[in-house]
């Protein structure tokens, strides 16, 4: 039994803000109701700390093949970025793309404690689960990409709506399964097929060759599968046209396509832009926001820019194409056969960069012109607008005005024309921290158990000490505790546990259509046994229920 | 006895991992292999024989004495080096890695004289590439660049790339071009549309020109005679049009490319080259890796450590040196002082030189089968042979990851096991 005494507990959830509590988990690693009895346990002393369920990042790139090969292509990323073995900790480098166990540590050094890999290819999936058995600490899951793989847009050109709808559930169901993925993952619907096609940017409404199929209908098609299957996430979509000026019609469009289907849109920041009348990048931030302060089933994270170095890496194919031809910076493509593809291409983002000023500004508008902070959640996109690490900072930002406007200074002096931040006084409380970095993208989730302290919870808890300078605060928590054991001590990993891998089973089986089979034997350059990630790689699952 | 026959079995011998093999198991012993080429057969059906005795300093023993033994020789030394890998499961690179660190070692794997320098060149330039089966869907023409698969990847054109027949390429070998660059006609440039055979050492001139062709750059002082890399500019021209003008293209690269003259600035120039062509159309290049799992050590080595080969943990944490921290250098300068050798064998491989660094130092040797090296090796450790009588992952020359199954028994430990066991005597030998 473990007794976390004297701090201010802060669980919007429970509509705690702060008020003086005690936190009890028991020997199962739940957070328990304290104990009647005088039972014997140990007491942390949390004076001076906001304890919170510990943080729940719900798009990061951690592990699987475009994450490792960004590290291999970036050996400068690491050399200044180390940390060496300890008797309880492995040795680590990187900054922008961590290794394993550096990413392990970082993540829980900063008090979080879920993190979801956001972008896997069904046919590497094995790779990320095995890589993830090395990211100690945290839990973690995986999505599965699918908006532009092939079987599903042929079901889609179905004429038949009954057996399309039918099929469609299958395959999403056993996509799932074979990948032991936790959500459906949707990156440029249509574009990547259509790079592999050496063709051009796909509208919601352009068919993708060969299938005839458009973006709006992949979308479409699984978020209603995902509602039939009652996953816990809805889809997770990247939208089409990232970081394009003037994409934010099509954000608008796509929510409003998807008004009433399950989904969560990822990286925003990157999707609204609008287009001064020279054709160059405008925040559109407000556009946004107002439709998404209509629509509280609406959730984003925010993806929000860091100056500093970054290294983009996204199933975008064609994006990622683009990006190296108008920075000339190296360059990893890999088209996956079937299923996505996939690109790499280091950055580094500067404030006296007109458009990284630009876009610094729009994802910080995102922030604070979205009202309800159960509809946001705090990214980076890891590490495609900056290192997970950025995240203090960025609360700071959020939490401090002052502060906010001296960092404006250093932006290139012309952003003021093409965005609204200046104008914005909103300052964020804790209670708004806690929820956009464990609440919202629990619930957003579906993990009843996690970004909350009500008995039951995973005894997963962070305590910040509280303080002036926000960013310090969450740095370094005093405190972080994964399943009731210490981890972490002022922001240093003690230990190297294994985390948990989460899973779904839709029930709608793990057997792949006939016709499908037959398809995957032909086209497929590995034999469908040996296609689906074996139990090996999931020590220890944690199955989340579908609705 | 009965016969047991095993499907999809994946084949261990090279870095094309076909997984379609079907292996006919016999009294625990493969007594027949179907869908397989001659390398892989020789290897399924010999894989398990010929173990070696466990020894120490040549005397038979025990595998706790040598287990003993190996971490005695290593928690003692100074600058002790472990290497290899190329030849066993993820899974027990990802402890050799940890093994490396708690030594405070160098660690390197075989890469560091085959594909190496390819994996330089991607730190400098990156790699546009593709999965196989996207070859095998799209391909509308395939180069073979310094890479002789008909006898190094035998079922490589009949899997991936030549002959394969997929979705948009349904009649196979008709509905593709196929070019071959190499310093001499081969079983493979026999089958190629276009043959270019080049003087040797000119890689990095040919893919420099061929670069200024797709860039449509001048080349005033050249004129369609000249010889470049001694083939007419004009037929360099040719290979230029027939990749604009084509829908897909991947470009396999061998280590007729990464080890000739010019080594990692070869592909460098070459990924370039296969960068720019991108403007017109899809054009891939991959590396023909040779080792079945080589490919997983670099996958490994670069997750746990960042670096994908030459590595040293003498600081506590890992640093990157090729030259510096690889093992042929470290070896023939005398800078190691102990060496643990997995699923490799350096004795047939390396310079005389480095082997002879090798004999003069405490080495330990595991391996499945008798090797030059287990010879005089001062430990050896016979071990399960991995996609035999052990499980675990490898990485596929595209990076698709693929799980080899156990089907029969074996009497030894695998590679796993006994470097989780040294591992242990090693840090309880640090305790104390």
């Amino acid at each position: 039994m473990l007794k976390i005494i004297n701090g201010g507990v802060y669980d919007p959830l429970q509509g705690l803000s702060g008020q003086a509590g005690t936190i009890c988990v028991g020997d199962d690693g739940k957070i328990c109701d304290p104990p009647s009895d005088a039972a014997p346990c140990d007491i942390v002393d949390a004076s001076g700390c906001a304890v919170m369920a510990g943080g729940v990042d719900i798009h990061s790139h951690i592990a699987g093949t475009k994450v490792n090969s960004a590290r291999s292509m970036c050996p400068e990323d690491h050399y200044d970025h180390f940390k060496p073995h300890t008797d309880t900790t492995r040795a680590g480098t990187g900054f922008t793309v961590p290794t394993s166990f550096y990413t392990g540590y970082e993540y829980a050094g900063q008090g979080y404690t879920t993190v979801f890999e956001a972008a896997v290819p069904p046919l590497e999936a094995r790779h990320a689960h095995e890589e993830l058995l090395d990211v100690p600490i945290i839990d973690t899951g995986t999505y599965t990409l699918m908006g532009n793989n092939y079987m599903i847009m042929q079901i889609l050109a179905e004429q038949d709506p009954v057996s399309r709808k039918e099929r469609l559930r299958d395959l999403v169901s056993w996509l799932l399964t074979t990948t032991k993925g936790y959500a459906v993952k949707v990156v440029n619907p249509g574009g990547v097929e259509s790079w592999k096609w050496a063709q051009g940017i796909q509208d919601l409404d352009t068919p993708v060759p060969p299938f005839g199929v458009t973006p709006r209908q992949i979308m479409t098609g699984l978020a209603e599968t995902i509602r039939g299957l009652g996953l816990p996430h809805g889809m997770h979509l990247h939208c089409n046209h990232l970081g394009e000026a003037g994409n934010y019609i099509t954000t608008l469009e796509t929510m409003r396509a998807l008004d009433g289907l399950p989904f969560h849109l990822t990286h925003l920041q990157f999707h609204a832009y609008g287009q001064s009348k020279k054709g160059t990048l405008k925040s559109a931030a407000s556009e946004l926001a107002d439709y998404i302060n209509g629509h509280p089933n609406v959730t984003f994270d925010v993806g929000q820019m860091v100056f500093g170095p970054a290294t983009t890496m996204t199933a975008d194919a064609p994006m990622q194409y683009r990006l190296h031809v108008v920075t000339g910076h190296k360059w990893i493509n890999n088209d996956v056969e079937m299923e996505s593809g996939a690109g790499v291409v280091p950055l580094q983002y500067k404030p006296k960069s007109l458009v990284n000023a630009i876009q610094w500004c729009v994802g910080l508008e995102l922030l604070l012109l979205v009202k309800n902070a159960w509809q946001i959640i705090l990214t980076t996109d890891h590490p495609n607008a900056g290192p997970f690490s950025a995240y203090p900072q960025i609360i700071r930002l959020l939490m401090d005005r002052d502060y906010r406007a001296s960092q404006m200074e250093a932006l290139n002096p012309r952003v003021g024309k093409y965005t609204v931040l200046a104008q914005l006084a909103r300052e964020y409380t804790l209670e708004e921290i806690a929820i956009i970095t464990r609440s919202a993208p629990a619930k957003t989730l579906g993990l009843p158990q996690r970004g909350n302290l009500r008995a039951g919870s995973c005894g997963d808890i962070a305590a910040y000490r509280i303080q002036e300078d926000k960013e310090r605060m969450f740095r370094e928590p005093a405190y972080v505790f994964k399943d009731g054991a210490l981890v972490v001590r002022d922001g240093k990993a003690i230990k190297s546990p294994q985390g948990r891998r989460l899973l779904v089973e839709p029930d709608c089986g793990a057997v792949l259509p006939d016709d499908l089979v037959d398809e995957f034997h032909r086209y497929y350059s590995i034999t469908l046994a040996n296609f689906p990630v074996q139990e090996e790689y999931i020590p220890r699952p944690e199955v989340i229920a579908c609705k | 006895m009965p016969v047991t026959i095993h499907k999809d079995i994946v084949c261990t011998f090279c870095g094309a991992l076909c997984d379609d093999l079907e292996m006919h198991v016999e009294n625990n012993k493969v007594i027949d292999v179907k869908n397989v080429c001659g390398i892989g057969r020789n290897k399924a059906l010999h894989g398990d024989n010929d173990k070696p005795e466990c020894r120490v300093y040549g005397e038979r023993a025990t595998l706790e004495e040598a287990y003993d033994a190996s971490a005695r020789m290593l928690a003692q030394a100074r600058s002790p080096l472990v290497y290899g890998f190329s030849s066993t499961v993820a899974e027990a690179n990802r402890v050799g890695v940890e093994l490396a660190e708690i030594l405070r070692g160098g660690l390197d794997n075989c890469s560091s004289y085959c594909h190496g320098p390819g994996v330089l060149a991607r730190q400098h330039v990156g790699l546009p590439t593709c999965t196989l089966g996207e070859a095998k869907n799209r391909a509308d023409l395939v180069v073979f660049w310094g890479a002789n698969p008909m006898e190094s990847h035998m079922r490589h054109f009949s899997r991936y790339s030549v002959q394969a027949k997929g979705m948009y390429t349904p009649l196979g070998r008709k509905d593709r071009k196929m070019a071959v660059v190499d310093v001499r006609p081969t079983p493979s440039s026999k089958n190629a549309d276009l043959f270019f055979q080049v003087t040797p050492g000119s890689d990095y001139e040919i893919a420099t020109v061929l670069r200024a062709l797709v860039l449509e750059m001048p080349l005033p002082t050249l004129t369609d005679d000249s010889l470049v890399g001694g083939v007419p500019l004009a037929r360099w021209r040719e290979l230029v049009e027939l990749i604009k003008q084509c829908k897909y293209c991947v470009v396999f690269f061998g280590i007729g490319l990464t080890q000739s003259q010019g080594k990692d600035l070869n592909v460098e120039q070459l990924i370039r080259l296969v960068s720019d062509c991108n403007r017109y159309t899809r054009v891939y290049a991959m590396p023909m890796r040779g080792h079945a799992n080589v490919n997983g050590n670099n996958q490994v080595f670069v997750w746990q450590t960042g670096y994908p080969l030459a590595i040293s943990f003498n600081r506590g944490y890992p640093r990157f040196n090729p030259g510096e921290f690889s093992v042929i250098d470290m070896l023939n300068r005398g800078d190691v002082d102990a060496a643990i050798i997995v699923a490799t064998d350096p004795a047939a491989h390396l310079p005389y030189t480095a082997v002879d660094a090798l004999k003069k130092i405490p080495t330990i040797v595991l391996d499945p089968v008798n090797s030059l090296t287990t010879e005089w090796a001062n430990v050896v450790i016979p071990v399960a042979t991995s996609g035999l009588s052990a499980a675990g992952t490898y990485y596929r020359m595209d990076n698709v990851p693929i799980r080899l199954r156990k089907i029969i028994d074996c009497e030894w430990p695998t590679d796993l096991e006994v470097l989780q066991n040294i591992k242990e005597r090693v840090l309880n030998a640090k305790d104390h």
